[in-house]
């Protein structure tokens, strides 16, 4: 079976508006059809009392897990603190060229930091977290380029300082990559 | 092609060598791991590593050791130790026997990063001295800053310049003109580029939002600020800050920013330990400072400190040659972010283009071609999709009747002479629009 949608796996409650706009988003990116996928993943086996956190190896590999056979890739969208075992704390998890990846919006809300709640701006960061974590799937590594959304952000502000978009030459690669998905009906972007 | 980094991971524990895998395959170096010393010794027989990342607590040989044999094979890997919290002392005399950096268990991801940044930074610099730095003189990710004209020649060719300094800069244009693809190219082509270009928009901010903002604040420095959040000048450490709209600080804050950028070293907000960030500064302003400086609105030592290196944008209507490459790049960009067939421009609309005065500059000429990739019938941009704007001075003055006539016949075509609609647009009843179209006899041309 050719393999040409992307699924979002939403793991808690999101806004019918915000999945909508980030499906339009990896459309516009990446080239592919995106569909959605509510699951509600039994959560406290992930749960680190001691970090108050959840790992997010644990969580990817249960979004996997849930993934179906005819997805290029999938993402699982969630609303909890992430961490790795030997990070305080991400913002989202891919295995480089792997078929799954997740992202979670816990960190990127501005009253986290002492700011004005800020739904646009939260939109906005979740978006350039997806798009990333979706980049390595794809096989994409960081990019120098400093608006690119390969850009490395360990920080909020530094997702705010990229763009929602692949620089031309991450742009290039990511059509070089998505070829040995790609079957001749994929329109190139 | 330049060889990749390779960083060897040494930790018995798998979880963690995994981790470190992933996070540095992302980063595009080459990783390998080893769970033992005496494992990563073997390795080091046979392979070379520019990184090499230990732990010092492992069963059989420690992190210290293994750093002890490695100094003995006259290899020169830039030798970092994780630790626990608890171990930090032997952390700090590994420093002592030579180690580069020392980082502790469960790391902050930013501070991770900053390590092995500085590190391939310090490796990349060795092997570009050993390497007769022979590609420097060209410019890398400028692809924003479209043209052949002269002013722009100019532009670039100071960016080159000044890129490898760690001059201050301040760059003056009016708005749109692309001031801050300026800052990000000087940033993009200096020995900084691996660090962060942290951006900030001082007009935008109040006084007390831009101090949290370029300072950062600790934990609890006011309700809700359940973390401790860095200030630029932290976050743009070994990199670049760039201020945008310098002008519009307030008289308190250019005390501050002097300070800061005398000393190198800050407060965060509700903090009393100061904190060192090595940074560049580049400025931006569509203001005259120097005549600010003059009036007394802008502190003069502040002036000459930011001044070092300047550099004028030419507004687009002094490159308008450049207007037909310029409108071709935005027709692409957009069409490809519209996920659209690319669309042509016909050569009336691109002669329009170049008549306009763009008082908004290129970024003004950017929104044009959106809107009209967006209006348009998706084959070829025409003359009616591009907004009337504001042309030149024409040499011969117009009369009122003329400059009627001309504006109505482009909303006109503009709403493809849909009748309600241009009336609407012209705020003029329908029958008066009739009206007029009969007195100019103005006819619908194919
Ligand atoms: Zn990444
Ligand atoms: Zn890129």
């Amino acid at each position: 079976m050719s393999k040409q949608r992307i699924l979002l796996i939403s793991c808690g409650h999101f806004e019918k508006d915000l999945l909508e706009s980030l499906a339009h988003d990896i459309c516009r990116e990446f080239g592919y059809p995106v569909s959605y996928k509510e699951c509600c993943l039994e959560m406290s086996g992930y749960y680190h009392p001691g970090r108050r956190q959840y790992n997010a190896n644990d969580i990817l590999q249960a979004t996997a897990a849930v993934s179906e056979p005819d997805v290029v890739k999938a993402i699982g969208l969630h609303r909890v603190d992430l961490f790795i075992p030997i990070l305080t704390y991400i913002f989202g998890q891919a295995f480089l060229g792997g078929d799954t990846a997740i992202a979670s919006l816990f960190r990127l809300r501005n009253e986290l930091y002492g700011l004005e709640p800020d739904q646009h701006l939260l939109t906005d960061r979740f978006r350039k977290v997806v798009l990333h974590e979706l980049g390595h799937s794809f096989g994409l590594i960081h990019c120098m380029n400093p608006v690119c959304i390969m850009r490395s952000s360990t920080y909020v502000e530094d997702l705010d300082q990229k763009k929602s978009h692949f620089c031309s030459t991450c742009a290039e690669k990511l059509l070089q990559l998505r070829g040995q998905y790609d079957n001749d009906c994929m329109k190139p972007i | 092609m330049k060889k990749k980094i390779s960083i060897l991971i040494v930790d018995d524990e798998e979880s963690v060598r995994d981790s470190l895998y992933n996070w540095f395959i992302d980063d595009g170096y080459h990783v390998e791991c080893a769970e033992s010393a005496k494992k990563a010794l073997t390795m080091l027989e046979s392979s070379d590593y520019d990184i090499i990342l230990a732990d010092i607590k492992m069963p059989g040989m420690d992190g210290l050791e293994l750093h002890r044999r490695i100094k003995t094979l006259s290899k020169d890997p830039i030798f970092i130790v994780m630790t626990a919290f608890a171990s930090v002392d032997t952390a700090v005399q590994a420093l002592k026997d030579g180690a580069y950096d020392y980082v502790t268990k469960p790391f902050d991801p930013d501070d991770l990063s900053h390590l092995i940044r500085n590190a391939t930074a310090q490796i990349s610099l060795k092997s570009e001295n050993e390497s007769l730095k022979s590609s420097l003189s060209t410019l890398v990710d400028v692809e924003d800053l479209i043209g052949e004209s002269e002013g722009l020649k100019k532009v670039l060719s100071e960016i080159e310049s000044v890129a490898q300094s760690n001059a201050s800069v301040i760059i003056t244009g009016e708005s749109g003109t692309g001031k801050e693809l300026v800052a990000r190219a000087i940033h993009a082509n200096s020995p900084r580029k691996y660090f962060p270009l942290v951006s900030v928009h001082c007009g935008a901010l109040s006084e007390s939002l831009l101090e949290s903002e370029l300072f950062g604040h600790e934990k609890g420095a006011f309700t809700g600020a359940t973390f401790n959040r860095k200030g630029r000048f932290e976050m743009a450490d070994g990199g670049t800050i760039f201020l945008d709209e310098i002008a519009t600080i307030s008289a308190k804050m250019q005390i501050e920013l002097l300070r800061v950028l005398e000393s190198k070293t800050f407060v965060r907000v509700g903090g009393n330990k100061e904190i060192a960030s090595d940074f560049r500064v580049i400025c931006a302003t569509n203001r005259d400072l120097k005549s600010m400086v003059k009036n007394g609105t802008f502190r003069e030592d502040l002036y000459y400190r930011l001044n070092v290196v300047n550099i004028l944008i030419p507004p687009l209507r002094e490159r308008v040659e450049d207007i037909p490459k310029l409108a071709n790049f935005f027709i692409k960009k957009y069409c490809a972010s519209m996920s659209r067939d690319l669309v042509t421009i016909e050569p009336a609309a691109l002669k329009h283009l170049t008549e306009l005065e763009f008082p908004g500059n290129v970024r003004e000429l950017e929104n044009m071609i959106e809107r009209a990739i967006v209006v348009g019938n998706g084959k070829e941009i025409k003359l009616k999709d591009l907004p009337l704007g504001k042309e030149k001075m024409n040499s011969a003055i117009e009369s009122l009747d003329d400059l009627e006539k001309k504006h109505i016949a482009n909303i006109l075509s503009k709403y493809g002479w849909n009748i309600s609609r241009s009336a609407k647009a012209l705020n003029v009843d329908r029958v008066t629009l009739y009206n007029k179209i009969k007195k100019y006899n103005l006819k619908l041309e194919e």
